[in-house]
């Protein structure tokens, strides 16, 4: 492990973001197949193989590409080139604020994607991811606010190299986050637009009217986002890096054991949840550090 | 390449059935049986799948639903008939409103008969449809190669 990062530390930053860059799609993928063989095994079922991720995306780019407007693709290419951006800057050790602008980014792109088209379900699936992304922001945001005053600097490389553990500093704000991925990953009970498990909740939700490569793409973006957003958790944990991608890891199955023992919620409940434990939790986190200095 | 055969996706269309050959197939999809294991997914959205599967006989609305449907989704794509009332209408094809099986208004690649029918069957004929799908997409590139 040490030699990793000794490699990761000799890389310059490009070549940390190629590294990213053509990496994180196996990485994901690979997390999304062993999301699904534990949510069937879960179920008492066998479920698919580990590599289903993979066979289902190469088959789709197979499919011939049926859209309604010739617009709505371009919001999906441009989904996938800010959270890709967001993603290598991460990873890359630059400023951590210019990754969370550029995921919000993409994800504004994805929203008007869905209402490129004229489909109602898609609409609907829309604005339920509008309400998300409300839900999720100011948590976000607190995020970036709780490494700033720990560490003083919102530089991701410095953060990682922090000898300290965060966990210790920002308890409040890592179970801040631990809740709002839940509706990032889109796993119940936060899955309102376009529900992973759910098949045919709201037609298809946001991607109602999407095919073929579109479709494809729009589930290789969500591999990247879930590698980004795993990455962040390793933060929490930097001062061990095999405790922190233990840690990872766990939270992962633990997103996958909430999603298949919860109910959807409505959304108003998801926002006001959201927004009750990020300001009982995250701010207080702030407070204490404010009254400490 | 053989991903069709890896990841079939399916959509579920009721014709005018009595739903015992749809909760045979929804059962096929159940611990059970467990047609997930294959990659199938039952999707929502036409756009999205590649199998159509009917189940029911065709009257002058199912009709419409139906070409709707078919119309939406992307090639390649096969239909599969589950259940005799599909297939041909079964008991009921003399009626005044029964159009037939469902092969009166669309082309039908894969005949999967019972009643209702059993969940091996129906994954017997997933796999065969599966078959069609491949068969399917190599003429498409046959085609696009001699027109292109």
């Amino acid at each position: 492990m040490n030699t990793l990062i000794e490699i990761y530390q000799s890389m310059s930053i490009f070549e940390r973001m190629l590294a990213y860059v053509i990496l994180a799609p196996f990485i994901g993928g690979l997390l999304a197949g062993i999301d699904r063989k534990l949510t069937a095994r879960l179920q008492g079922r066998v479920g698919p193989p580990i590599r289903q991720s993979f066979f289902d995306v190469l088959k789709l780019f197979q499919k011939e590409s049926v859209v309604v407007n010739k617009f709505q693709n371009f919001p999906i290419i441009l989904f996938f080139i800010f959270t890709v951006l967001a993603g290598a800057l991460f990873f890359g050790g630059a400023n951590f604020l210019l990754t969370v602008f550029s995921l919000t980014l993409s994800g504004v792109f994805f929203v008007l994607s869905g209402f490129s088209v004229s489909s109602p379900y898609s609409h609907v699936g829309a604005e339920r991811e509008i309400i998300q992304t409300a839900s999720y922001e100011p948590m976000i945001i607190l995020l970036a606010a709780g490494f700033y005053l720990a560490t003083g600097t919102f530089n991701v490389g410095e953060i990682a190299l922090y000898k300290k553990p965060l966990i210790l500093a920002l308890p409040g704000i890592f179970a801040g986050y631990l809740f709002i991925l839940t509706i990032k990953f889109r796993k119940s009970p936060f899955d309102l637009s376009m529900s992973h498990e759910a098949h045919q909740e709201l037609v298809r939700g946001l991607t109602t009217e999407f095919s073929g490569p579109a479709l494809a793409l729009i589930e290789i973006t969500h591999w990247y986002e879930n590698v980004l957003l795993l990455g962040i958790i390793y933060l929490f944990f930097a001062f061990n890096p095999w405790l922190a991608l233990a840690v990872t890891f766990g939270s992962y199955l633990f997103e996958i054991f909430i999603d298949n023992n919860y109910a959807r919620f409505k959304w108003q409940l998801t926002f006001m949840s959201s927004w009750v434990f990020t300001a009982a939790v995250a701010v207080s986190n702030v407070i204490v550090f404010g009254l400490i200095r | 390449m053989g991903w069709f055969k890896r990841s079939p996706w399916v959509i579920h269309c009721n014709a005018t059935s009595c739903n015992g050959c749809d909760i045979e197939f929804l059962a096929s999809l159940s611990p059970m049986y467990d047609v997930g294991r294959f990659g199938v997914i039952n999707v929502g959205s036409p756009k999205h799948a590649d199998i159509l599967v009917v189940t029911g006989s065709v009257n002058a609305k199912s009709t419409q639903v139906l070409k709707t449907i078919y119309a939406q989704m992307p090639n390649p794509k096969v239909i599969m008939a589950v259940g005799l009332c599909a297939v041909s209408g079964c008991v009921f094809q003399d009626c005044y409103n029964v159009h037939g099986g469902v092969d009166k208004v669309l082309p039908v690649d894969v005949y999967v008969p019972g009643c209702a029918a059993r969940p091996e069957s129906i994954i017997d004929g997933l796999f065969k449809a599966c078959d069609k799908l491949e068969e399917k997409y190599m003429q498409h590139k046959e085609n696009k190669r001699k027109a292109g």
